[in-house]
């Protein structure tokens, strides 16, 4: 029998997925939910514009398919915080002029929000000197951990100063 | 991308239609059924089939096909036995893709060849008999060892690399039974059949791959890219290398980006073996790695590029 529903937890709420297969879980998110904050850079995996968590992993939306997200956790950029209520990853961006044009950054926050976790889970990466060893956090570190997120207005250095800034203040708490 | 038919699997099966096709993580799949290459009639989703485990066996580790490789990188198991299998891992795609990417759908991923990726093009992979327009093309990413005239493509992935340096099985569960292949032996070479990657039958599905008791040595994965990061390998190297009083005593070398599967030389491996490191020595080996090499234009520079990647590996391997 073929299949053609998925129920789907998007940011706490419980969303029906009904119909053609072949809808990726970005243009699920996008068209159907109106969540336009997931954007649609590449449609290829090659950007990282489309990152959203998957029960707490980051993952390209667009390399996805809404029908295989059954009884699944998403969480968007909407569910990370609001204008009136940001988070504070999304604060720090504003501060530290994190982005230019904008449309790489719902990516880019989640993409840092599930990479911290990653590194508080002490995961390894390809510039980790020694792979069995816990990684210390460097620079170096978090850019080869965001290098999924392209961003073409070149806010780099700026993305990774708002993440340093998460990390010290989580580091205060 | 053309309509299929979907269905969730609950465990591993044997395929038993025709135009049944696997989908685990999709990073690769999706992608080619965006671009028209693939047109699976039906999609059999296998993400949530179990073999999500890596289990103890027989010495070694065994992980299953579904265990994705941001899991399978970061299992403390595979970084303190097998670091060159993290690390190959971790030189490859995203962080992302890595936690969708899966054990069998690494193995099974389609070369990168631009032409096999655009259907106004010639390609015999995609369409068997149209020609290759790589051989006259930009082939810049293409293989140099063990083409043919019908297909110069590389097979472009990182994690099969160091899984043929340790000698690691692949399991597959057919109609007929359970079959053990070597990772070495997984991949082909194109010949006069450039459509079949592998050796995996029709109604096959991975189950598994399971690596040997970890071996003493150093082990190094070294990926050479047009970035530094998120980009395939132009020509990259798995080495498990152990010295002994001096003198190489058992050397294992993989090669990614030369060849249509993971490189593995005998006879290179041979001349390192028992002798003393030195560059003379690394050149001969190299010598004998490129002896058949053939570049088509735009990838003669791998020739030079995997004999100083080869050196490299070498020298790091058996200095102090
Ligand atoms: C932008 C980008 C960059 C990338 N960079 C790299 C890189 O640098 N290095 C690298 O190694 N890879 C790279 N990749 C490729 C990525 O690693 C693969 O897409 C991924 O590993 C495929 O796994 P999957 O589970 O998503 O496979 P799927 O897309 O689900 O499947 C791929 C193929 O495998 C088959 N398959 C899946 N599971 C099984 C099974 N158990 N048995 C039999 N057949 C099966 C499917 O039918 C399909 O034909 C990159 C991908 C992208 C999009
Ligand atoms: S090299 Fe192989 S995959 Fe590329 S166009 Fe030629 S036949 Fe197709
Ligand atoms: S839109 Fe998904 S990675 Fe670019
Ligand atoms: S802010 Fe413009 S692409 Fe990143």
């Amino acid at each position: 029998m073929a299949t053609t529903s998925a129920t789907l937890d998007v940011n706490g709420e419980a969303r029906e997925f009904q119909g053609d297969p072949r809808q990726t879980l970005l243009d699920f998110l996008r068209l159907d939910l109106k969540l336009t904050g997931t954007k649609k850079g590449c449609d290829h995996g090659q950007c990282g514009a489309c990152t959203v968590m998957v029960n707490g992993r980051r993952i390209n939306s667009c390399l996805s398919l809404a029908i295989m997200h059954d009884g699944d956790q998403i969480t968007t950029i909407e569910g990370i915080g609001t204008p009136e209520n940001l988070a504070a990853i999304q604060r720090a961006f504003v501060s530290h002029d994190g982005f230019q044009c904008g449309y790489c950054t719902p990516g880019q926050i989640c993409s840092a929000t599930a990479m911290l976790k990653e590194l508080a889970d002490g995961w390894p990466s390809a510039v980790t000197e020694a792979v069995a060893d816990t990684p210390a956090p460097s620079d170096e570190e978090l850019r080869e951990r965001m290098s999924g997120n392209l961003c073409r207005c070149g806010a780099y250095s700026n993305i990774i100063a708002a993440i340093r800034e998460v990390m010290q203040s989580e580091e205060g708490a | 991308m053309r309509p299929f038919d979907y269905r969730r699997m609950a465990d591993l099966q044997p395929v038993d239609q025709p135009g049944d096709r696997l989908i685990a993580g999709g990073t690769n799949l999706l992608d080619l059924m965006k671009l028209d290459v693939e047109a699976p009639r039906r999609l059999l989703d296998i993400s949530r089939a179990g073999q999500d485990r890596i289990t103890e066996h027989e010495g070694g580790l065994r992980i299953g096909a579904l265990v994705t490789n941001a899991d399978c990188a970061a299992d403390p198991r595979i970084r303190a036995d097998y670091p060159l299998l993290a690390k190959a891992i971790l030189a490859g795609a995203s962080p992302q893709l890595r936690n969708k990417a899966t054990t069998g759908g690494n193995l099974c991923q389609r070369t990168r060849c631009q032409y096999f990726m655009a259907t106004d093009t010639r390609c015999n992979k995609r369409q068997p008999g149209s020609g290759c327009d790589a051989l006259q093309g930009v082939n810049r990413n293409h293989a140099i060892l063990g083409t043919s005239e019908a297909c110069i493509a590389t097979y472009p992935g990182d994690m099969a690399v160091a899984l043929t340096a340790l000698d690691a099985t692949v399991e597959v569960l057919g109609q007929g039974g359970t079959r053990l292949i070597p990772v070495a032996e997984f991949h082909r070479l194109p010949g006069d059949d450039p459509a079949r990657d592998n050796v995996l039958r029709d109604d096959e599905v991975i189950t598994g791959v399971t690596l040997p008791e970890p071996v003493a040595g150093r082990q190094i994965y070294r990926k050479i890219r047009d970035r530094s990061s998120y980009a395939f390998a132009l020509v990259s190297v798995g080495a498990v290398i152990k010295l002994r009083e001096d003198r190489i005593a058992r050397v294992a070398l993989a090669f990614g980006g030369l060849a249509h599967k993971p490189w593995r030389d005998p006879q290179t491996e041979a001349i390192l073996t028992g002798q003393p490191p030195s560059p003379a020595l690394f050149d001969q080996a190299a010598d004998a790695l490129l002896a058949k090499a053939k570049g088509r234009g735009g990838n003669d520079f791998k020739i030079a590029l995997a004999r100083r990647a080869l050196a490299a590996v070498l020298t790091e391997a058996t200095e102090e």
